[in-house]
């Protein structure tokens, strides 16, 4: 036996043992006390407790030999996956639940972090109450048959939100549906971004967390029985279970975690079970993981100051906390492999920020998250994103501008700006959207294609491509060539049309959704009561800010079909481009987040749920091009839109800078779930050595989040530092780059994984760096 | 930011924009390339930039109230603008009302020259200007002759000008192999440099044929398609051969992509 395999036996040690006994006395001793000890309160524990780090990254320790190991057998299984076509194995008969698969393993005798979805490493599970057919599909796509009974289960005693919520749609809402005016709603399977508080689980440990629960439900015994009261003590009759549930599945795997975490590798283990136990209840879109590394920091100071912690140690517990956050997968059919391409899952984990005491939340271990994408190579997930502040230590975004430089795997989200907002814990789910951590959680909804709408204003509610009337038949727009408030007075009503059907069918989606598939777990993490926001979201913003500043500053002319349909386009003149930091075309933009948030607002939502919207794609700009007619900027019938908020490819043609000015002058508080922006530039393009790029990306951070003088700060940055070259050499021979790992559209992937159609719009974007 | 307008706004063709460079001089800057250009380089990566013709006609005031909004990037970066090109002393009266209007400001200024026609640069223009970017193509006068088809005497003459009035250098030299790349050749751009004491930097550009699309474009004949980008011991190899003239700070191109000079 090594040293190394000693030590790390010596770490995991015998979980039975460990769990057992263990009470606040003895698992709070050194921590500084607060309210946190009388009341549920994470913050409080993180901002009493917290030692901020301003110092580099020189005290970082490389991967253990048991980390090493560990993760060539991942990288082999991930091989046997991707040759197998993308599933390695699937559950066909056992839906999954926090009770319902052994314990599993990738290698016992070196794994300190333990915890699997299924029995085995990379076997997918089921979980059909989130929709059947997803289930049948998506084993049908990878040559796997559902055990019969659960098609009979599912079909016959026991309904799903999918059935649900086709029992709500309207005609009109399959119709937007159908036609691809919306895209991408969480109809057919969970609806994800929502992050259980996670932490809560290695703070308190699960029989405190049952106790307040029991204590909530109490309350209501003598209340009067209405519908909401009913709900609540339902949920919260739910939640109780899944408590329970998270013990027995720790206990599978010989953890008693019904006490508080004592050690650094106690409160992993506990935190990570939390999460765990929320996957394998729920293949939400986004399984976002909260906002860990300054929490478990505690935890590792404490541990490294009585020396019961190297920091090799250290590393190795978070490069195998990591190893299994990189392991968790979801089946998803093959039509949401076009949307949303990659296999992603958005374990996001949020690293850094300020505290509202303007001290740093950075630490050490917030160095260690990130330094896994050193020890373990690059990589898609976790989502690492990076809360930046102005204030934020030298040393730590120069160490992030290096890992951007290197691995093109993190995204950036302006702390300053969210802060205010959110307060000083939150995280960000999936992509951009920011949430109060146990506080707020969000009702997904993905996103209109308002380009599809404009297009609709012009052909009086007429699908462009179909010919079909979608939307309301009003009039439309008789002039060849088109004039600007004439197309806007069009537009207006359209919008409203869209917000209604829109809002409606998102209110009948998460009715259906809390109704079938309730997240009792991640709820039973949260605070009883929470902030719901109902998360809208538009696609296409640039298309139709450059279709709209043509119309007004060139003379577009439009040219009709035999059945009156715009078809094409003819621009004649040169106008201004979104992307060029040209306010013309730029109030556009801003008039347009605006101008749909306004008419998004006046529709009730579920819940009594806030209105928000994010101007977000994902990869799915190239799905909504594809079902998009020719649009009035000069982009042709099914050609992709631009990712998020960013320009459309090409067509920026200052710079970074004024690229980034564009964006950074849409209005935060119009679109409070994010605003998403990828920049891609050659690395010899930021500097001619190492230094000067470090120094340059931190400065453009900067400034595209704080300095610009006409807006109120960016929000969100994915940073891509990569040779055009090399990928076009990937998707040749994508064996020799298993893990090329990009930025699109608020995560990121593995560029292999993407359908070739993908791959060909990350080419074609726009690459900082040849300039003139 | 307010911009007071120069008394006098000139106008003058500019190429394009790039509102975050970083390959031409300190920090992240917003680098103006102008159009028009004497020298005809065989290794030109911008040949649309020759032409003076090819360039949009520009108010300065208009270029400078644009790079106004972009004054808090440039200073927090610690960069600030340049003036390239083409040839931007081929404008020269443009050139100094954007590099004076930068100085108002209180931008770093940067001039990005081949010194061939530093002849052309008054007194007043080297005034606002804080650093001089000097392309020198080669030190063999008949070589320097051959590459760009005019004489290198004018620009040694600048370098002296600069000199004597102590204004900052980075000297740039872009290895071609098999053009630039003798031993000798090197070894006289580096004595060149070696002997002017305000030489701050010198820095070794790899050669790459990513213009070479452009010169189709222009009906020009490239002679250059067969060259290949130096390998990293060639460069590594100049820059040695730089370092034994004394000259300190040294950059060999960079890993990646060089931008277009």
């Amino acid at each position: 036996m090594t040293r190394q395999d000693t030590e790390t036996a010596a770490l995991a040690g015998d979980g039975q043992a460990w769990g057992q006994g263990n009470t606040a006395e003895t698992s709070w001793a050194g921590f500084t006390p607060g309210p946190w000890q009388h009341e549920i309160d994470v913050r409080d524990f993180i901002t009493r407790n917290v030692t901020p780090y301003t110092g580099d990254h020189s005290f970082l320790a490389g991967a253990s030999k048991a980390t090493k190991a560990l993760w060539d057998h991942v990288l082999d299984l991930r091989r046997q996956e991707y040759e197998k076509g993308g599933v390695l194995d699937a559950d066909t008969s056992v839906p999954s639940d926090l009770m319902s698969h052994d314990a599993g393993y990738i290698d016992p005798a070196i794994e300190i972090i333990v915890g699997l979805q299924t029995e085995k490493p990379l076997k997918r599970a089921i979980m059909p109450t989130g929709g059947v057919k997803m289930v049948v599909d998506g084993l049908k796509a990878y040559g796997y048959k559902i055990d019969p009974s659960i098609q009979e289960v599912f079909g016959r005693y026991r309904k799903s939100h999918n059935q649900g919520v086709f029992d709500g749609y309207t005609s009109e809402m399959r119709a937007v549906r159908k036609s691809g005016i919306i895209t991408g709603l969480p109809d057919a399977y969970g609806r994800g971004r929502i992050i259980g508080d996670y932490r809560r689980v290695a703070l308190y440990g699960v029989d405190y967390l049952i106790a307040e629960r029991v204590a909530q439900k109490d309350v209501t015994d003598q209340a009067r029985m209405i519908d909401e009261v009913i709900r609540e003590r339902e949920e919260l009759s739910d939640q109780i279970r899944a408590l329970k549930d998270l013990k027995g599945m720790a206990a599978k795997y010989g953890y008693d975690i019904s006490g508080p975490a004592r050690t650094a590798q106690e409160a992993v283990q506990w935190l990570y079970f939390g999460y765990l136990g929320a996957i394998k209840e729920q293949n939400g879109a986004a399984m976002s993981l909260g906002r860990t590394s300054t929490f478990l920091d505690i935890y590792f100071e404490r541990d490294l100051k009585a020396h019961r912690l190297t920091e090799a140690q250290a590393q190795e517990l978070f490069d195998q906390f990591v190893i299994k956050l990189r392991l968790v997968k979801f089946l998803r059919t093959p039509d949401y492999d076009a949307l949303f391409s990659g296999d992603p899952t958005w374990v996001t984990e949020s690293i850094g920020g300020m505290s509202a005491d303007g001290r740093t939340l950075v630490t050490k271990s917030s160095f260690r998250f990130l330094h896994t994408l050193d020890t373990l190579g690059a990589a898609p997930e976790p989502n690492l994103t990076v809360l930046w502040s102005h204030a934020l230590p030298q040393g730590f975004k120069d160490f992030c501008a290096l890992t951007s430089i290197r691995t093109s795997s993190i995204q950036y989200e302006n702390d300053d700006l969210m802060r205010g907002f959110w307060g000083d814990d939150y995280g960000i789910a999936c992509c951009v959207s920011p949430m109060r951590i146990g506080k707020q959680m969000q009702f997904f909804g993905a996103r209109a294609n308002i380009a599809k709408c404009m297009l609709y204003a012009l052909n009086g509610g007429r699908d462009e491509l179909s010919g079909e009337q979608i939307g309301p038949a009003l009039e439309p727009i008789s002039s060849n060539v088109l004039d600007y408030e004439e197309v806007i007075s069009h537009f207006l009503p359209m919008m409203d049309w869209l917000a209604r059907t829109y809002v409606g069918a998102l209110n009948v989606i998460h009715y259906m959704h809390d109704k079938y598939s309730y997240e009792r777990l991640e709820m039973a993490l949260h605070d009883k009561d929470v902030l719901r926001t109902l998360a809208c979201g538009m696609a296409g913003l640039s298309v139709v800010a450059d279709s709209l500043a043509a119309i007004k500053y060139a003379k577009v002319t439009a040219v009709r079909d035999e059945n009156g349909l715009a078809q094409d386009f003819i621009i004649e003149g040169d106008p201004p481009r979104f992307g060029n930091n040209d306010e013309r075309v730029d109030a556009i933009a801003r008039w347009l987040t605006e101008a749909f948030m306004e008419k998004l607002k006046k529709i009730p939502a579920y819940r009594n749920a806030m209105h928000t919207q994010s101007i977000l794609t994902i990869t799915s700009n190239v799905v909504y091009g594809k079902k998009t007619g020719a649009t009035p900027d000069g982009r042709k019938k099914g050609e992709p839109f631009a990712p998020g908020a960013n320009p459309m490819s090409g067509r920026d043609l200052k710079g970074a800078l004024a690229s980034m000015s564009s964006v950074a002058k849409l209005d935060y508080r119009q679109a409070q779930d994010g605003i998403s922006y990828t920049f891609s530039i050659v690395p010899g393009a930021l500097g001619r050595t190492e230094h000067d790029r470090v120094a340059n990306l931190t400065g453009l951070l900067d400034t595209y989040f704080g300095l610009n003088p006409h807006s109120n700060g960016a929000q969100h940055i994915n940073v891509n530092v990569l040779e055009r070259e090399a990928l076009l050499d990937a998707m040749e021979h994508p064996e020799n780059y298993p893990q090329l790992t990009i930025r699109v559209s608020g995560y990121a992937v593995n560029f292999v994984r993407l359908t070739r159609e993908q791959q060909l719009d990350v080419v074609n974007r726009t690459f900082h760096g040849c300039c003139a | 930011m307010a911009v007071v307008p120069e008394a006098g706004s000139v106008d003058g063709y500019v190429h394009a924009v790039e509102s975050a460079g970083t390959l031409d001089g300190p920090g992240v800057r917003f680098v103006v390339f102008l159009s028009g250009c004497w020298l005809t380089c065989l290794y030109c990566h911008n040949p649309d930039c020759q032409n003076i013709n090819n360039g949009r006609q520009v108010a300065s005031t208009e270029l400078l109230k644009e790079i106004a909004d972009y004054k808090p990037y440039l200073q927090h970066t610690h960069g600030g603008v340049t003036i390239s090109g083409g040839e931007p002393l081929v404008q020269p009266a443009f050139t100094e009302a954007l590099l004076r209007g930068c100085k108002k400001m209180g931008l770093h200024t940067a001039l990005d020259t081949s010194g061939f026609p530093g002849w052309r640069a008054p007194d007043s223009l080297l005034d606002v200007t804080d650093l001089v970017l000097l392309d020198i193509k080669a030190g063999l006068p008949e070589l320097y002759e051959r590459i760009t088809g005019k004489a290198l005497e004018p620009t040694l003459e600048f370098a002296q000008r600069l000199r004597a009035r102590d204004m900052p250098i980075w000297v740039r030299f872009v290895l071609v192999p098999g053009l630039t790349d003798g031993e000798d050749n090197i070894h006289a751009v580096a004595q060149i440099a070696a002997d002017l004491p305000n030489v701050e930097r010198v820095e070794v550009l790899p050669f790459h044929n990513m213009g070479i699309h452009k010169w189709a474009e222009q009906g020009m004949t490239y002679t250059l398609s067969d060259t290949p980008t130096p390998t990293h011991e060639q460069t590594a190899h100049a820059v040695a051969i730089f370092r034994e003239h004394g000259i300190a700070t040294v950059y060999g191109g960079s890993e990646g992509t060089t931008a277009p000079l």
